[in-house]
């Protein structure tokens, strides 16, 4: 098959696809991150979050109950996590791993009797004519509302760090607790907000990726995205623009495999299945080669628990 | 009203009591879960922790599951005490097994046992070359660890899927993604007479051993504790923190290389796909449970196995969906977590008054 303009479209969409589960993480929980918290979390909320929003969706034969039963559970898994993590301080890096095993194990307990049955998912939302503009048309214009509402919580995202208070005193918190108390900031109240943030972005992720993306449940379906959302977040050094470079970069890197064989190589989907692990310790790699740079970048406090009485 | 105070000093008791907590506390989620179900909770918690090891076969199976999860673990707990977050066992046993196999498969008609001591450590190699590529990573670039090894993870994960659909596919195999029988020079011999429990349990036992010599006895262990209690003091000690990430990465590697390498040519005796049920992954929950400890982590790896073991009864004899043993795995972390806050803090008991005037305070 001869590389046209056609399969170029095709492909701009399908990355823009597989881009959206990371970018919703990422930016969940890069404001997690900014607030300096670090939750390791995100693939077993996101796994969590998938079999809520496919059983609700699926029980109540509503998408959008789907969606807002994924939020829910996001947003309860994170609770769960700032109880642990920020009021009792425990070590956020164990809390973090103890969420992704619960997680997994959760999510495949109960959607145990769930695995492979049929969804009707979201469709593209028809735009007319604009869906044919050549090569971005179907990126930008053939794509479902959920993919759609990750465009606006992407710039709300980058307006809220840009121009609003709030955005100051998230990153105040996270550079500074103890400044940020002493001027009257409400650190553990704001710590508690982005990390709810995180959750219900990984929410929205999860219900995209079981009501959309491949509208079914299988057990640990996320395949390693919570990860590469992660990743993708000091990949970005926690600015909101990178990260919707990154999700798309490693969108396309996770559907290379596509391309490859629509060239018509014959290379075995298990070997490029691991491009897009790849990928990330390679850019990983690349990011942390210059420590000068990640420590001017990334929150000054994060990973570290916040005690009053200091 | 019960409030949580900090406690002056870390509580040395509460390092012992709150696994024991933690699995009381899981034991009870479990039976209210089993009834909310509609078991029998009684009998669903006896299928899950008694009847599995009621006979010298149950021991011997409960021994034969503890192996891996325990080389793992003890593995694990070295790089945790060190403060290197070391996620990778399963990939590092995944790539020991799959390696062990590649070695394994060129003697299909050996006899004598030097192969198995070859096959052995290319696996435990592999397990260290695997470990060996974040430790590289962490020292020569700063690469955080947890993002590399859970890379690592995956794409282990999709080799050995590669292996045993390409490669090492038994050609007489019909068309099972599975590799040829290892040969009698290539298998594990069992340590007693009747029950499949191999040499693999007694090599964990060894290891254990001198894993506990080295982290209580051994300069080069006091030099990993400080430096995972405290980063700059270690630096300002003079140790060498990059060599000291280097060994723990490679010993907790290698352990968990020899787990999978134990697995293909002990109980499973070929390559298949489905080598660990997330043993690399249990064993993080154990280290902790056995809080980073040798005799600890003996004890949570065979409590971990019979939950592997009562998850595969109860879902023969109560038809219990499979996920439930990573259910119990889970529970059992976060309430340790939980529970461990009990170490630092302390449950009081206030009278109403009191906590409005330090409200007001």
């Amino acid at each position: 098959m001869d590389f046209d303009v056609n399969m170029l479209s095709n492909l701009l969409y399908a990355m823009v696809r597989t881009g959206t589960p990371l970018l919703l993480i990422a930016l969940g929980e890069m404001v997690c991150e900014k607030s300096g918290v670090l939750n390791l979390g995100q693939e077993g909320m996101l796994l969590m979050e998938a079999v809520a929003g496919f059983i609700a969706a699926l029980t109540s034969g509503s998408l959008i109950i789907g969606v807002l039963a994924a939020i829910l559970v996001g947003i309860l898994m994170s609770l769960l996590f700032g109880l642990i993590a920020i009021n009792l301080n425990a070590n956020q890096v164990a809390t973090g791993l103890a969420l992704t095993i619960f997680g997994i194990g959760l999510s495949a307990f109960v959607g145990s009797s769930y695995v492979g049955q049929p969804l009707k998912g979201f469709e593209p939302i028809n735009m007319g004519g604009l869906t044919d503009i050549p090569v971005i048309g179907k990126m930008l214009f053939g794509q479902d509302a959920l993919v759609y509402l990750s465009f606006l919580l992407f710039l709300g995202v980058y307006w809220f760090f840009r121009w609003s208070r709030a955005g100051l005193v998230v990153k105040a918190v996270g550079e500074n607790p103890h400044a940020a108390e002493a001027i009257g900031l409400p650190v553990i109240k704001t710590r508690y907000l982005a990390v709810m943030f995180g959750g219900g972005m990984a929410g929205l992720a999860g219900a995209y990726l079981s009501l959309a993306y491949t509208p079914m449940w299988v057990e640990g379906m996320s395949a390693g995205k919570g990860w590469i959302g992660l990743a993708l977040v000091v990949f970005a050094s926690w600015q909101t623009g990178r990260v919707l470079f990154g999700a798309y970069l490693f969108g396309l890197m996770s559907i290379l495999n596509l391309v490859v064989q629509g060239l018509g190589f014959n290379i075995s989907a298990n070997l490029l299945n691991i491009l897009p692990y790849l990928a990330t310790i390679v850019v990983l790699v690349f990011l942390s080669m210059n420590q000068q740079r990640i420590k001017m970048y990334a929150p000054a406090s994060l990973g570290k628990p916040f005690h009053r009485s200091r | 009203m019960i409030k949580l105070q900090p406690r002056r000093e870390p509580s040395e008791l509460m390092v012992y009591i709150s696994p024991i907590l933690a699995g009381i506390l899981t034991l009870m989620t479990g039976a209210i879960l089993f009834a909310v179900l509609g078991y029998n909770s009684f009998t669903a918690l006896y299928t899950f922790l008694v009847a599995p090891i009621q006979d010298s076969q149950g021991i011997s199976e409960l021994l034969v599951k503890a192996s891996p999860i325990l080389m793992c673990a003890i593995g694990l707990a070295v790089a945790y005490r060190a403060n290197v977050w070391n996620i990778g066992a399963e990939g590092q046993l995944l790539m020991g097994a799959l390696v062990g196999s590649a070695v394994a498969l060129q003697f299909p008609d050996s006899e004598s046992k030097s192969t198995l001591i070859l096959v052995l450590i290319s696996g435990v190699l592999a397990g260290m070359a695997w470990a060996g590529i974040a430790a590289f990573l962490k020292t020569k670039f700063n690469t955080n660890e947890i993002l590399t090894t859970i890379m690592l993870n995956y794409i282990a994960l999709n080799l050995l899927q590669y292996a045993v659909h390409g490669p090492l596919k038994d050609p007489d195999g019909y068309s099972f993604p599975e590799s040829a029988p290892f040969s009698a020079g290539a298998t594990l011999p069992t340590l007693l007479e009747d029950g499949r429990v191999h040499i693999g349990f007694a090599l964990a036992v060894i290891a254990v051993l001198i894993i506990w010599f080295l982290v209580s006895k051994s300069f080069l262990g006091f030099q990993m504790k400080v430096m995972g209690m405290d980063e700059r003091a270690a630096k300002f000690a003079g140790y060498p923190e990059k060599k000291l990430t280097w060994l723990v990465l490679l010993i907790s590697g290698g352990l968990a290389g020899l787990a999978g390498v134990c697995e293909v040519t002990g109980p499973i005796g070929q390559l298949v796909p489905n080598v660990s049920p997330g043993y690399g992954y249990a064993a993080i929950i154990v280290a902790f449970l056995g809080r980073l400890h040798p005799v600890g982590i003996l004890i949570a790896s065979l409590l971990m196995a019979l939950i592997y073991l009562g998850g595969e009864l109860a879902q023969i004899k109560l038809g219990t969906p499979a996920a439930l043993t990573l259910l119990f795995q889970g529970m059992l972390l976060f309430y340790l977590l939980a529970c461990d806050v009990l170490i630092r803090y302390q449950l009081i008991k206030v009278p109403h008054s009191s906590t409005q005037a330090q409200g007001a305070n």
